[in-house]
């Protein structure tokens, strides 16, 4: 566990809901509650693994918290600071600090700068350096994530994926961020260039004291990586603990299900394994099940489970859970 | 193999990597920019290296031809009516006596006049506000863009005649007309640009960098527009340039004795029967405009186009 406790980044009942009109003057409103009721606390210096199937709403709320999105309730309390309500000029100070890896290496540059205007950027727009002195900070951000000086003259397109992942990276450290959302930052590269930015990132988190929310759906990489995960279903926070309690010991059912899909790279150990297959598809986060939103694929759901939505408490020591039925299953 | 370990792999069979080998990592080929690579593909193509040479001719002949010529535009010889192409008049005279050569270069100035205010019209006004319609999406973008249907819902020659109405005939009228429409396809194209364009992670990057709307639109959107915006310019030229001929050759134009086009077509109408080389000078000159700008348009929208990369 971490020594350190002391909160960086609190969030608060967070809600980001999407409304969509329907009918000639959107008169049929309806919403997607993509991210819904989400309370966490990521402690300075630690790294916060954030687990779900595809549109469970990680990535929106991984662009919630930096502020990419409008928040629609909740809070967001960084270092002590209420941000929710901020505007984009009362934003910019937060943005030195705030930074974001983005999951596509490919879209995430823009392929008409220089791989040196696309770092100097945020140099740029928070008057940090000019002149000789961008010049050199660039220098020193491609070194420190691996790649040469010589590079800062060339475009996106001559890059390798891997590469180009160190581009971004290199693009969030130019401000000297403390916190960083890592969304999916390793989902689009091959095995072999993902233990690399995975090691990059660990070795840049010693050096400049980073926090990281590591948004991924890759369950031994965040393992790895994490402090604590946190695992999402349908917007809502299911279960959240150290990572190897987690990894060893699942409390919702929804973790151990998704747990029990890693595969094991020991054939033998593997055959043993039981899987547990969830039955259905995950509903749509327009028109959600009531109550507990796992209760249609759930192998234990209850009567209780359809009419009470439960509550993210503390189910043993450090280990918050939203299960009604949490005691009595594990 | 299957069962040895890496510990037993001793240590002296590794050896340190010989410098020829380290060599091989360094970035040997020179960095071509994507404008570069875009020159390269155009001057592959015949048809529209060839249109962009007949465009320089042209544009050199506009501005230095009329110094060349011992005559004026207005200059008449009232014993020379009609003559054919011969050396003293190159292109003949028209049916009042005067250079047709000298007057299809000063037609040409127009011409390009028009063509040159087309593109900067496109440029400015239709690539912001398609680039503002498209970023800002929502209710801004609704709005905006109906007041461009609207402008595109009314015909030209009403424009014209209307601010004929209030500005008399010229050059001016059809200078403000063009203004006023001209922007409007580029606006539609833009906008849909920067539509698909605001969703990709680059601007989302911009924007947690804290990059305000300004530097969004005008370093990261437009120039990833480029493409689509340089093909519509150079298709739109032609177009202005075919519209001023046409309303100077219904005589909602140029006022004698200033040449363009257009009219001069139209006042070799007449005499088309006796003097037919009146008409076919100006109308090969509009012609060859024509098919030298469509050439390089279609050039460019190839070489622009990443997917036709060899």
């Amino acid at each position: 566990m971490m020594t350190n406790t002391e909160v960086l980044l609190q969030l608060k009942n967070l809600k980001k809901y999407f409304e969509f009109n329907k009918g000639l003057f959107g008169q049929n409103k309806t919403v997607l509650k993509a991210v819904d009721d989400v309370s966490l606390e990521i402690k300075k210096g630690e790294t916060l693994g954030l687990v779900g199937e595809s549109g469970c709403g990680k990535s929106t709320l991984g662009r919630t918290i930096i502020k990419l999105y409008d928040v629609t309730g909740g809070k967001i309390i960084y270092d002590g600071e209420d941000i929710t309500g901020l505007n984009d000029r009362e934003m910019l100070p937060y943005r030195k600090k705030l930074q974001m890896i983005f999951q596509d290496p490919y879209a995430s540059l823009n392929s008409r700068m220089t791989v040196g205007d696309i770092i100097g950027e945020p140099l740029d727009i928070h008057g940090i350096a000019s002149g000789s002195e961008r010049k050199e900070i660039i220098h020193d951000l491609l070194n420190k994530v691996g790649l040469t000086s010589e590079h800062a003259n060339r475009y996106p397109h001559e890059f390798s994926g891997g590469q180009r992942q160190r581009i971004g990276i290199a693009r969030a450290l130019a401000v000297k961020p403390d916190f960083i959302v890592c969304d999916e930052p390793i989902s689009a590269l091959d095995v072999s260039i993902q233990a690399q930015v995975v090691n990059l990132l660990e070795d840049l988190q010693e050096e400049m004291g980073l926090t990281y929310l590591f948004i991924a759906h890759d369950l031994s990489m965040v393992r790895h990586i994490s402090d604590r995960v946190g695992v999402m279903y349908l917007g809502r926070l299911v279960e959240l603990a150290a990572s190897d309690e987690l990894y060893d010991k699942p409390l919702h059912p929804y973790t151990k299900a998704l747990l029990s899909a890693v595969p094991i790279p020991d054939p033998k150990l593997a055959g043993q394994k039981k899987r547990i297959i969830l039955k259905g598809d995950v509903p749509s986060p327009i028109n959600p099940p009531s109550g507990c939103r796992f209760r249609t694929r759930c192998r234990f759901a209850e009567e209780i489970c359809r009419e009470a939505v439960p509550e993210f408490k503390e189910a043993e020591p450090g280990r918050f859970a939203a299960c009604h039925l949490v005691d009595k299953i594990n | 193999m299957a069962n040895t370990k890496i510990a037993d792999i001793s240590a002296d069979k590794f050896r340190p990597l010989p410098d020829t080998e380290k060599k091989q990592n360094e970035i040997v080929r020179p960095s071509i920019t994507y404008w570069q690579d875009v020159w390269f593909r155009l001057k592959q193509n015949k048809r529209a290296t060839l249109g962009l040479y007949i465009i320089i001719f042209l544009l050199l002949l506009a501005v230095f031809g009329p110094l060349l010529s011992p005559y004026s535009y207005s200059d008449q010889f009232l014993d020379k009516q009609g003559l054919g192409p011969s050396k003293e008049f190159w292109f003949g005279t028209d049916t009042l006596g005067r250079d047709i050569f000298v007057r299809v270069l000063y037609g040409a100035r127009i011409s390009l006049a028009v063509g040159f205010l087309a593109s900067v019209i496109n440029l400015t006004i239709g690539v912001l506000y398609g680039g503002i319609s498209g970023y800002f999406g929502g209710r801004v973008d609704n709005i905006m863009m109906r007041i461009v249907d609207m402008f595109y819902s009314i015909p030209l020659i009403l424009y014209v005649i209307l601010l004929m109405v209030i500005l008399g005939p010229g050059l001016k009228s059809i200078f403000i007309a063009l203004g006023c429409i001209y922007w409007v396809e580029m606006a539609r194209i833009v906008r849909g640009q920067v539509l698909s364009l605001k969703e990709q992670e680059f601007v989302l990057a911009a924007r947690a960098l804290g990059a305000d709307t300004k530097r969004i639109l005008l370093r990261h959107l437009i120039p990833n527009c480029m493409g689509p915006i340089i093909i519509t310019v150079t298709m739109n030229i032609p177009k202005a340039i075919f519209t001023e001929a046409f309303l100077s050759f219904i005589g909602l134009g140029v006022s004698a004795p200033m040449a363009s086009w257009g009219m001069l077509a139209s006042e070799a109408m007449p005499a088309i029967r006796s003097y037919p080389h009146i008409l076919f000078f100006p109308a090969m000159a509009i012609s060859i405009t024509m098919l030298a700008f469509n050439f390089l348009g279609d050039g460019l929208r190839d070489a622009l186009d990443p997917r036709l990369r060899k």
